[in-house]
């Protein structure tokens, strides 16, 4: 998880003084700045920060959906694009970004269609991702029958749907209430310990960052650069009740520090 | 955290009925209709009582009078559906007097016409949302296209092709062509481009291909825009069509009755064909938004998106 991490081979994701800058009409804006980032297999990492510190924009550029200004980045040890070429991995948006005019199992199977995967092959991965996230019985539902988090969990099945090996989510629950998202957040726990994937996960919440990581990235604004990475160091083996324990809300409060400490919350308004 | 099939939100479609005010509003209509059938064809009734030497005349007989003149100045809602009975019932199909007869020229000649511009303005759209250049350069003459007023452009229209010999239903569906072409391509163009950013963001993810993209997304996306602008384009191509009928010299068709009717003073004859006009317009319309209902039905599209479309 450090830069002087020796066993390249097992970083999925690697990123050296990395910078992303937006030209504008009136002032560049520094999204990124000298971001360096080792990512290990099977890690779930989380990055967290206030609005504007560039996670979102980060987690695009590893998606290459946004280009690098300078530095370096490697995912699976090739080129953000090669790796989308080869669709190396699954990524989940703040919205579920269903089709509405596709029912669920339609959605599911809309990479499918695209990789011109072969219909057997194409319904069992969509039954098998379907009944990881809880959801057969629904495959004939159209989105907008679906509750929010139903909704977000079919978007989750439709990623894990390609297979990859890493998963990029960006604050897939963000928009869900409370308990659902607990609920959530424990499934994803155990899928992730099923899975064995590797993730990147977006957020702004600090007990889903702590609850669900293994490695923490605390991220400040104005650049948007990493202020410090916690390791979580939690038994694997997570359930809601371990939010309660000391171990839990000390790492919490670490957290919190670091982004008091960034200063990211004085300009804020 | 398992969930069942029955917890999904149950379908909830509430069907206000229309009938009840779109009644309401005919019978409005109809009842402004018959106050001005008095009032416009007073003055006549009133020579034609002087000319009888019928001095005293009391307001039954003027009103009964004023609806029963064979030249109204407006005829009343009455007489113009008795003259629509007795020239499409009472009348063979193949009699050049039959209403039934005109209105399919027109009708052929208004679906061809809107067949035509329908293809055009997707063409168009495509072309426009695929290339930069053509986004640029070919709007604005498209907009422009259509500051033209028709009836300057028709006879030019019919002239030009009767020179390089196109002739009979052609150069007539043209103008329908012309005018119905534009709210779809308008329409298609916005709705080839109303894929949320995510949607895209997420074929992209894929590696999808610039035709998935296409066939997988932005058609999909662009159907509740389609048929809508096909409603307005149907509408429309009924209007071409008559307008593409009045300088061929007004042989055959709703449009030649408008214009028979206007040089022998048959006002009755000329609203019935309107009222004809109107009537098919309305049904047209009512087919594409049936046809379009039922494709986004199988689509699986909701009522209730669309109307949040403004659609």
């Amino acid at each position: 998880m450090t830069a002087e991490s020796e066993q390249k081979s097992d970083q999925v994701i690697s990123i050296e003084n990395l910078s992303l800058t937006f030209q504008t009409s009136d002032a560049p804006v520094h999204a990124l700045a000298d971001i360096d980032l080792q990512v290990e297999q099977g890690a779930f990492v989380s990055l967290i920060g206030p609005s504007g510190c560039g996670k979102t924009t980060l987690l695009r550029v590893i998606a290459d959906l946004e280009t690098p200004t300078s530095g370096a980045i490697s995912v699976n040890g090739v080129t953000p694009h090669e790796a989308r070429l080869q669709r190396a991995y699954g990524y989940v948006f703040q919205a579920a970004s269903l089709y509405p005019w596709r029912n669920i199992a339609k959605n599911v199977a809309l990479p499918l269609e695209i990789m011109s995967l072969p219909k057997a092959e194409r319904e069992r991965r969509i039954k098998a991702n379907l009944e990881l996230v809880d959801l057969a019985g629904f495959e004939k539902k159209y989105p907008w029958q679906l509750s929010g988090g139903m909704q977000q969990r079919a978007s989750i099945a439709r990623a894990l749907a390609v297979e990859p090996a890493l998963l990029l989510m960006d604050e897939p629950f963000g928009a869900l209430d409370e308990i659902v998202r607990d609920h959530l957040n424990e499934q994803l726990l155990q899928l992730w310990a099923k899975t064995s994937k590797t993730v990147v996960f977006v957020t702004h919440s600090i007990p889903e960052a702590v609850f669900l990581s293994t490695h923490i990235v605390v991220m400040s604004p104005r650049p948007g650069r990493i202020h410090e990475i916690i390791v979580n160091d939690l038994p694997a083996e997570r359930t809601l009740d371990v939010r309660e324990t000391p171990e839990f809300l000390q790492i919490a409060n670490r957290v919190r520090a670091g982004l008091r400490a960034s200063h990211s919350y004085d300009d804020i308004t | 955290m398992t969930t069942s099939p029955e917890e999904a939100r149950p379908v909830v479609k509430p069907k206000p009925g229309k009938a009840g005010p779109v009644m309401v509003v005919l019978l409005a209509l109809m009842m402004l209709w018959y106050v001005f059938t008095v009032i416009l064809n007073t003055p006549w009734q009133k020579d034609v009582f002087k000319r009888a030497d019928n001095k005293d005349w009391n307001m039954v007989e003027l009103v009964k009078g004023t609806m029963a003149q064979e030249r109204p100045v407006l005829p009343a809602p009455h007489q113009v559906a008795t003259e629509i009975y007795k020239t499409t019932v009472q009348k063979k199909i193949t009699s050049k007097r039959s209403l039934i007869y005109h209105s399919r020229i027109t009708l052929t000649t208004a679906l061809l016409g809107f067949l035509l511009g329908t293809l055009l303005g997707i063409a168009l759209a495509v072309a426009i949302i695929h290339n930069r250049a053509l986004d640029k350069s070919l709007m604005p003459w498209i907009i422009a296209s259509q500051t033209i007023p028709i009836l300057a452009i028709a006879p030019m229209i019919i002239v030009v092709l009767n020179a390089v010999g196109i002739q009979g239903l052609l150069p007539k569906a043209f103008i329908s062509t012309y005018l119905s072409f534009f709210p779809v391509a308008v329409g298609m163009v916005k709705g080839l481009r109303s894929p949320e950013s995510s949607h895209l963001d997420l074929l992209r993810t894929y590696n999808a291909s610039p035709s998935q993209i296409f066939w997988k997304l932005r058609l999909p996306s662009a159907l509740p825009y389609l048929f809508t602008s096909m409603k307005i384009a149907v509408a429309i191509a009924m209007v071409g069509a008559i307008v593409g009928e009045l300088p061929t010299g007004a042989v055959a068709g709703l449009g030649a009755r408008l214009l028979a009717g206007s040089y022998y003073g048959q006002t009755i004859q000329i609203w019935s064909a309107l009222i004809m006009a109107s009537i098919l317009a309305a049904l047209l319309v009512t087919l594409v938004g049936l046809v379009g209902a039922w494709v986004q039905a199988r689509f699986g599209f909701r009522e209730t998106q669309l109307s949040g479309k403004g659609i």
